[in-house]
């Protein structure tokens, strides 16, 4: 541990010689045992992205089978590991820490004007509990995969011959990191804002994080005793859950969502967020209605834990508490809305750059909102029993998961690229990905909303004739999606090679991350930052000679005035 | 959370806060949040509870007297020394009393000790137990097949770990058509409340509630115990971590913050058991 103390702990030097925290600490212990959030979060972007890479083969592996009715290149029992293991590795290794873990680690303390988060050990923890997750995971592919769906449903669950057990176990260590994450931030933003940063001056990322932090402090632990109670009822027989000894396998269900439901909240909170902070900066406008976006996002994890109930609509649930989810989850159509609109109002009449963040920030809003309207579809109870379990969720599921979590991650990987690495990437290859991914997108799952509407069930191998033009076009729409992604692996690595070096500024965002160098120095900061409003873009200004943003007034945000230069 | 080699005045000050009180502030606010994780992780396991004795009354009141009341009592009081001397500890840290805080550390890992040694006993005890031993060594009994061996290999894996498995030589002894459980107190009550009816329905069923359905009783017992045994473990080893510091002379400075938090742990377990141990043993 000697290393990373350090790395992170001896008083810095750098700034003058030109060190950041990217060359501060050689070799790779110097990375496993830093202290320093921003290694972290790097470390966490490369993990996560793998996982990224794994999960997307799997499920460009299914989309090719369904190119054909029957067996294509596999056989039905390969075919249910496959999207098994696509829903396992996208949602507990990938899109659940995604944007907390990777882009909020970063940013989360660099908006708050702080050194690190709060709780430094914490999250190497927390990273540590990932890799282990993953590790145990990735073995428990190896030795006999899953085939129960990502939802791990009893009784199927507590009798399939696959590797549940081990799997279920990675997921529960992926939690404990997830919870780890949550408490930091919210601890983090208790203690650590500067001065005159009040709540209602924090920029909505930190919102954001705070909400989606709450939710997994609170839901992840629920998904931790009944991933624990699924591996007893395998491995002892307790008989909670299995029929066969007595257990309720309804109650399973009941349990799984207490902490999947709220946890599609975890993986959207943050997205919105980013989308917050790009579509002000990009559109040059201050944010509109930002304590209404504020609330919303507290408002929707407030909801996320009422709403479990609706996942199980047709598994016999009494009608009258089917009435009352069904209402309860319509109730977060409204705090949903309430930002689409804040969003499209800080657009209206902006000046909007069509940069390749906001080309994210406009699929967001157009991909959320079908995502979200069609939600509506399944909360509703006489709609629902005819879409249940049809592709139709599926699309539904992908248009908030890949057309909201995803897209904004991207813009937001983009967006902070440059100061977490201090290059710039080529803008045209990012357009261009971007519009392929787009167009890809929409081929590979609005013909899931036809064929689910049509009835087409979801999880089978086989498929009547009348759907194989759908299908195929939505094949053809996930190789799309698959060139673009490496259209942008190509040039963000060519970024980190020969990439133009980047301003501290190049967007004009006027939140405290850009008061840095990029890439930032170990400790962040060169003078302490007090808080101020994080969307008055006027008080920047673009300098000519250094392509950078920067302040009109320089000293107004140092909490010292004496202590500039 | 642990020592910081700071070249900065204060040598309990990690680098990245300002001062000595956001640390303490940043560090009690994390302890606390993460006794809501672990509340709401026992939580589920509560609610289990909650759900299986409001279905089926009559396995928890059949169950429970299989449950050593006495030793559950003395455990009890034994936990709730261990907060009393936990909080003393603390006490002690603040006013820099290195003395009174390494005794009362060491009564307090003393007792959580004999804590886990009562629940060892007690385990062992109800491997004799006619309840537990009847379905394991009744394997081709008409008991229904599943009750078989998992309420033993519960007791063993989550009750005490080290524990043998169970000897088999007590077969030939055990007519699997007839129950060696005790008479109920109370006997199996069904839904009933009435005491009358209560007292037909105990006559009609005599003691014998399906073993199949006691098996619930013992999994969430067993569940709960488990994961109350690995806490109070955890405890433990917090404790000899403290000890370890206080040899060091870390608190002689009045920096009490990691007592202070193992402390709150300690008295989160503490409740958890005296919740368990209200609604497992004192079921009446």
């Amino acid at each position: 541990m000697a290393e990373g103390h350090s790395a992170v702990v001896t008083p810095m030097s750098e700034g003058a010689s030109g060190d950041n925290y990217l060359t501060t600490g050689k070799g790779v212990l110097s990375w496993l045992f830093t202290l320093d959030h921003k290694r972290i979060s790097v470390m966490y972007m490369v993990a996560i992205l793998s996982s990224f890479l794994f999960g997307g083969m799997f499920a460009l592996l299914v989309r090719t089978e369904m190119l054909t009715p029957g067996a294509t290149i596999m056989t039905a029992d390969t075919f249910n590991k496959m999207f098994t293991l696509h829903g396992v590795v996208m949602i507990f290794l990938f899109i659940i820490p995604g944007i907390p873990a990777a882009l909020g680690n970063f940013v989360l303390p660099l908006m708050l004007g702080a050194k690190d988060v709060a709780l430094p050990r914490l999250n190497l923890l927390g990273f540590w509990c990932w890799l282990t997750g993953a590790t145990v995971c990735m073995v428990s592919i190896v030795v006999g995969a899953v085939d129960t769906g990502w939802t791990f449903y009893a009784p199927y669950s507590t009798t399939t011959g696959t590797a549940v057990v081990s799997m279920t176990l990675g997921a529960l260590i992926l939690g404990f990191s997830s919870i780890l994450t949550g408490l930091n931030f919210i601890v983090t933003i208790h203690t650590m804002r500067p001065e005159g940063m009040t709540w209602f001056k924090m920029p909505l990322f930190v919102w954001s994080l705070y909400s989606t932090a709450i939710i997994q402090v609170l839901a992840t632990p629920v998904l931790g005793i009944t991933l624990l109670l699924l591996i007893a009822e395998r491995t002892l027989g307790v008989g909670i859950f299995d029929p066969a000894l007595g257990g309720d396998p309804v109650l399973y269900q009941h349990f799984f969502w207490f902490y999947s439901h709220p946890a599609v909240y975890i993986m959207i909170l943050p997205a919105m967020g980013i989308i917050s902070e790009l579509v002000s900066v990009f559109s040059g406008k201050h944010i509109f209605g930002y304590k209404f976006i504020a609330w919303s996002s507290v408002a929707i994890a407030v909801f996320s834990f009422l709403g479990w109930g609706h996942h199980m609509f047709t598994s016999g649930q009494s009608p009258l508490v089917n009435v009352i989810f069904s209402a309860l989850v319509f109730g977060v159509a409204i705090p949903s809305s309430l930002m689409v609109f804040n969003w499209l109002a800080t657009m209206y009449k902006g000046a909007i750059s069509l940069a390749a963040p906001m080309l994210y920030v406009l699929a967001f809003l157009f991909l959320f909102s079908i995502g979200g309207l069609t939600g509506l579809f399944l909360g509703a109870l006489s709609t629902n029993i005819h879409l249940h379990d049809t592709y139709f969720a599926v699309a539904h599921f992908h248009y908030l998961m890949f057309g909201g979590t995803v897209i904004a991650f991207l813009g937001g990987i983009h967006y902070w690229w440059p100061k977490m690495f201090g290059r710039m990437y080529s803008e045209f290859w990012a357009r261009i990905s971007a519009a392929l991914i787009f167009v890809g997108f929409n081929l590979t799952f609005f013909t899931l909303f036809v064929m689910g509407s049509h009835g087409m069930p979801r999880r089978y191998y086989n498929y009547l004739e009348v759907f194989k033009p759908y299908q195929q076009a939505s094949t053809v729409g996930s190789y799309l999606l698959g060139l673009g992604f490496m259209i942008m692996a190509y040039y963000l690595a060519q970024s980190l090679l020969k990439g133009e070096k980047a301003p501290e500024n190049p967007w004009g965002g006027a939140s405290l991350e850009w008061e840095t160098a990029s890439p930032p120095i170990s400790r962040n900061f060169e003078h302490e930052m007090i808080g101020l409003d994080p969307y008055d873009i006027n008080a920047l200004e673009l300098s000519s000679d250094s392509g950078s943003y920067i302040r009109k007034d320089p000293s107004s945000i140092l909490l010292t005035q004496a202590g500039g230069e | 959370m642990a020592e910081m080699h700071s070249t900065d005045h204060n040598p309990d000050l990690a680098p990245h806060f300002e001062t000595i009180d956001q640390q303490r502030q940043s560090s009690r606010l994390g302890m606390w949040l993460f006794l809501v994780a672990e509340i709401l992780f026992f939580g589920g396991l509560f609610c289990v509870y909650v759900i299986y004795r409001v279905n089926q009354p009559e396995v928890f009141t059949f169950g429970h007297q299989f449950l050593d009341k006495n030793l559950g009592t003395l455990n009890t009081l034994v936990l709730i020394c261990s907060s009393l001397t936990m909080a003393w500890a603390v006490r002690a840290a603040q006013l820099r009393q290195r003395m009174i805080l390494t005794l009362m550390l060491v009564l307090s890992f003393l007792l959580a000790g004999t804590f886990l040694g009562v629940q060892y006993v007690e385990y062992s005890h109800q491997r004799q137990n006619a309840l537990l031993v009847a379905s394991q060594l009744a394997p081709d009994a008409d008991i229904p097949a599943e009750v078989q061996p998992e309420e033993a290999i519960s007791a063993s894996v989550e009750g005490a770990p080290d524990e043998a498995p169970l000897e088999a030589p007590m077969v030939e002894a055990v007519d699997p058509g007839v129950s060696m459980i005790a008479p109920a107190a109370a006997g199996p009550a069904g839904l009933a409340t009435a005491a009358d009816r209560l007292a037909a329905q105990a006559e009609r069923d005599l003691v014998n509630v399906d073993p199949a359905g006691a098996k619930t009783f013992f999994s969430i017992y067993f569940l709960m115990a488990g994961l109350h045994g690995f806490q109070v473990l955890l405890g433990m080893i917090a404790m000899l971590w403290l000890l370890k510091l206080t040899f060091q002379g870390a608190f002689d400075g009045g920096h009490s913050i990691k007592v202070g938090n193992t402390a709150l742990y300690w008295h989160v377990a503490v409740v958890i058991w005296i919740y368990m141990f209200l609604l497992m043993y004192l079921i009446d």
